[in-house]
């Protein structure tokens, strides 16, 4: 028998912080060339711990001087780093992933406290994944031919790489390691807020002997991704970020012949039948949206909840967030952590109010005391929204979700694609051919079926529409970095 | 005494009508000696955006087919093709400075293109599609799906094989396609509609405008129903147009540049590494334990 007095027990966790310290050098230099160097532009910026509002280092800012370098670096290793054979280019990328595996937790803890994301995220879900997706495109480098059957496959050249601030060191391997399986080489940007992890990873490039100038980065803001982008002696830019620099992109590369991927912005649905397993659908739901505070490009950020059960779904909801527990990033126990700079809280606390505003609902959990100083926010939902309101439309990139209703599959389907965006889509439901006809018709490139926010080395990601184009990860994620060149086939 | 001819009024295809153009423009065609023997619609960016809505509405019908059918469709375009042989042959050598051996060759080559999509419509998933090895429980699966309606700007020549190629990549693999057609050589797409008609194509899921080609591409690449273009042979100006006008709505652009002889070498446009670019990857993943 359950006795009642658990009612009374005090559920509260101690502090479990992540206590190893991790070293970070006062000033952090480009890594052009196989060295650190410091930037001609002479400019540095600080980078900011989002959870304590501190200076974490200085790092250098390159100017257009400092990219011309970095691309005529990567340029000058790459007639050599290309004719390597596949096999040796695949041990330099296992050495890789091998000592990310090694200082795996360094880089969780630099990432945390970077970026402002929980530690169990960063150090279970961030790092395995960077550490599979150099030992899973490591695989590939000698395998090209087959993944290309009746193509000739080559390099593309120089690739410039700009990643976002919301999954720093795993976006810098979703570009680089498949680039490098494919004989290209890289100058990589990291996003102004988050450039420690990357500069880490310089430093692992340098142990394990990557030949010089194959991999550079250059830490700074916009103006840094647009030289290197605009540069002439690059052949390919892949960028991951907001659909509107996405767009910017393809105008200023428009003609050059340069190719290009993006991997842009979402505003992904999560639909739940009365039909599914509902416990684990609000699971879903919470990790859908409240992972990484919800920066996350393919968040479900707008729920849509088959009529019948919403007054279900909702309580679920309400009580599974009011056990969510927000603080501290290295705390071991933190599910939600600080919001990555304070630019972003301000856009998110003005979609908040912009929600309200409109006249939707906010449901919002205040009982946790917050730490004095950072970026918080508390996760949150709303009900009574309208496809019409700005927050069921524009890509929030907080932990802010849209809850909205439908009556039949088909609607749910029009509503769904109702979008510019075409990133993920989540279904649940328990009945088979209702999953697989569902997940036909949405328009979205992952699609999530009974579960959410799943990511893997071998699964291709990216999206449809206004999220982009070309995919990263699996044997898709290759061709973006490959010239192909049909082959005559006798038929 | 010579019997008085009934020559053909040549108009636009679109919504599987044959409308003239709204804007009334047309273009005199001339042999080549310089005789005017037909004329062929002008048309007009108006008539590209009624093309645009019953494309649209056709996407629904021919994705959601069966690939089998639509390969069988594909294929009795290529019957009814094989039928009218030599009046394609014909109007091929009104324009172009061909033998009767070179026209007749492109527009064999044109059945057999046909013939070779037709077969791709239920292939290609399984070639450019795959199994993921996800480390977990999960099955997971990337499967192409359409990209919605796809214009080609199809090369001046082969007018009509590389019209038939522009088409066949993507419809084959279930987008709907509005083709602009060669400017220079316009007779055989102004036929080809007649094709498309008779042969169990639902109506919108072709549409085939003449004219002149560079007034459609600024509208070509910031219509937002629009997914994708596939510019054969354009100016690196017109490259540029259409590349910057597709930021808009991040629409994909394809361009090719395909020398006369290519086009009759089916591993270079006929491939199914020239319809992947009108597909979208879809990768979808369902827990594999319970």
């Amino acid at each position: 028998m359950v006795s009642d007095t658990h009612m009374d027990m005090n559920w509260e966790y101690n502090p479990a912080p992540e206590k190893t310290k991790v070293s970070i050098a006062p000033k952090n230099k480009l890594f052009i060339g196989g060295s650190f160097v410091a930037p001609k532009s002479r400019s540095w910026f600080a980078t900011v711990n989002p959870a304590t509002e501190e200076k974490l280092a200085d790092i250098a800012c390159a100017g257009k001087a400092d990219v011309h370098a970095a691309v005529l670096a990567a340029k000058a290793a790459l007639p050599k780093w290309s004719k390597l054979s596949g096999s040796v280019r695949a041990k330099y990328l296992y050495r890789i992933a091998r000592r990310i595996q090694e200082r795996s937790r360094e880089l969780a803890i630099l990432e945390t406290m970077d970026g402002g994301k929980p530690i169990k995220e960063s150090r279970d879900v961030d790092l395995p994944l960077v550490a599979q997706h150099f030992f899973y495109y490591a695989g590939w480098a000698d395998k090209l031919a087959y993944a290309f059957p009746g193509r000739e496959t080559k390099p593309v050249g120089v690739c410039a790489q700009i990643i976002p601030w919301n999954f720093p060191l795993l976006m810098a391997a979703w570009k680089l390691a498949p680039a490098l399986a494919c004989g290209n080489t890289c100058v990589l940007k990291p996003a102004e807020t988050t450039p420690l992890t990357a500069l880490r990873l310089a430093e692992i490039i340098q142990e394990v002997g990557l030949p010089d100038g194959v991999v550079n980065i250059v830490t700074g803001a916009g103006d840094t991704g647009k030289f290197l982008a605009e540069h002439k002696n690059v052949q390919k830019v892949a960028f991951t970020g907001s659909t509107e620099v996405g767009k910017m992109l393809m105008r200023s590369t428009a003609g050059s012949g340069k190719k290009l991927t993006l991997e842009l912005g979402g505003k992904s649905p999560n639909i739940i039948f009365a039909d599914a397993a509902i416990d684990q659908a609000v699971e879903g739901i919470i990790s859908g949206i409240y992972f990484n505070q919800g920066h996350v490009c393919c968040a479900g950020s707008r729920l849509f909840v088959e009529e019948s059960i919403l007054d279900e779904v909702v309580s679920k909801l309400t009580h599974r967030m009011r056990s969510l527990r927000v603080g501290d990033p290295l705390d071991k126990n933190t599910d939600l952590g600080a919001i990555n700079s304070k630019t972003q809280l301000e856009i998110v606390e003005r979609y908040m109010r912009t929600g309200v505003d409109e006249g939707a609902q906010l449901h919002e959990i205040h009982e946790e005391r917050l730490p004095s100083r950072g970026y918080w926010c508390h996760p949150c939902f709303f009900t009574d929204v309208q496809p019409s309101h700005t927050i069921a439309r524009e890509e929030i990139f907080g932990p802010v979700l849209s809850v909205m209703t439908f009556r039949t599959p088909q609607e749910a389907i029009m509503r769904a694609n109702n979008s510019p965006y075409g990133l993920a889509a989540g279904v649940w439901t328990d009945k088979g051919s209702k999953i697989f006809e569902i997940a036909k018709d949405l328009d979205a490139g992952v699609l999530w079926c009974n579960t959410y926010n799943k990511f893997d080395a071998a699964s291709p990601f990216g999206g449809f529409k206004e999220s982009g184009f070309g995919r990263e990860g699996g044997m898709q994620g290759l061709s973006p970095y490959l010239q192909l060149n049909n082959q005559k086939v006798n038929n | 005494m010579s019997r008085l001819t009934v020559p053909k009024t040549f108009k636009l295809y679109i919504g599987g009508k044959f409308p003239r153009t709204e804007s009334g423009r047309s273009i005199p065609v001339e042999n080549q000696k310089g005789e005017i023997v037909a004329h062929i619609c002008h048309g007009s960016r108006k008539d590209f955006r009624d093309a645009v809505e019953v494309a649209d509405k056709a996407f629904a019908t021919w994705s959601s087919m069966s690939a089998y059918l639509r390969g069988q469709i594909l294929y009795r375009m290529a019957e009814m093709l094989e039928g009218r042989r030599e009046e394609f042959a014909a109007a091929i050598q009104v324009t172009q400075q061909v033998t009767p051996a070179t026209a007749k060759s492109e527009v064999e080559a044109s059945v057999d293109r046909l013939v070779c999509f037709a077969g791709w419509t239920d292939k290609y998933q399984q070639i450019l599609g795959c199994a993921n090895p996800v480390a977990g429980s999960y099955y997971n699966f990337t499967i192409p799906q359409p990209q919605g309606i796809v214009v080609a700007i199809a090369p001046e020549t082969p007018s009509l094989l590389g019209l038939v190629t522009c088409i066949g990549a993507p419809l084959c693999c279930g987008n709907s396609v509005i083709a602009i057609g060669s400017e220079a050589h316009p007779l055989a797409t102004a036929l080809f509609g007649e094709v498309c008609q008779t042969s169990d194509v639902p109506p919108g899921v072709i549409n085939l405008i003449t004219g002149a080609q560079q007034e459609f591409v600024e509208h070509i690449a910031t219509h937002r129903q629009v997914g994708s273009v596939y510019a054969a042979n354009v100016s690196k100006k017109t490259r540029t147009a259409l590349e910057e006008g597709a930021a808009d709505s991040v629409k994909r652009v394809h361009i090719r540049s395909i020398d006369e002889q290519s086009w009759y070498d089916r591993s270079i446009v006929a491939s199914p590494w020239e319809i992947q670019p009108f597909v979208e990857m879809k990768t979808i993943w369902h827990p594999s334990s319970c």
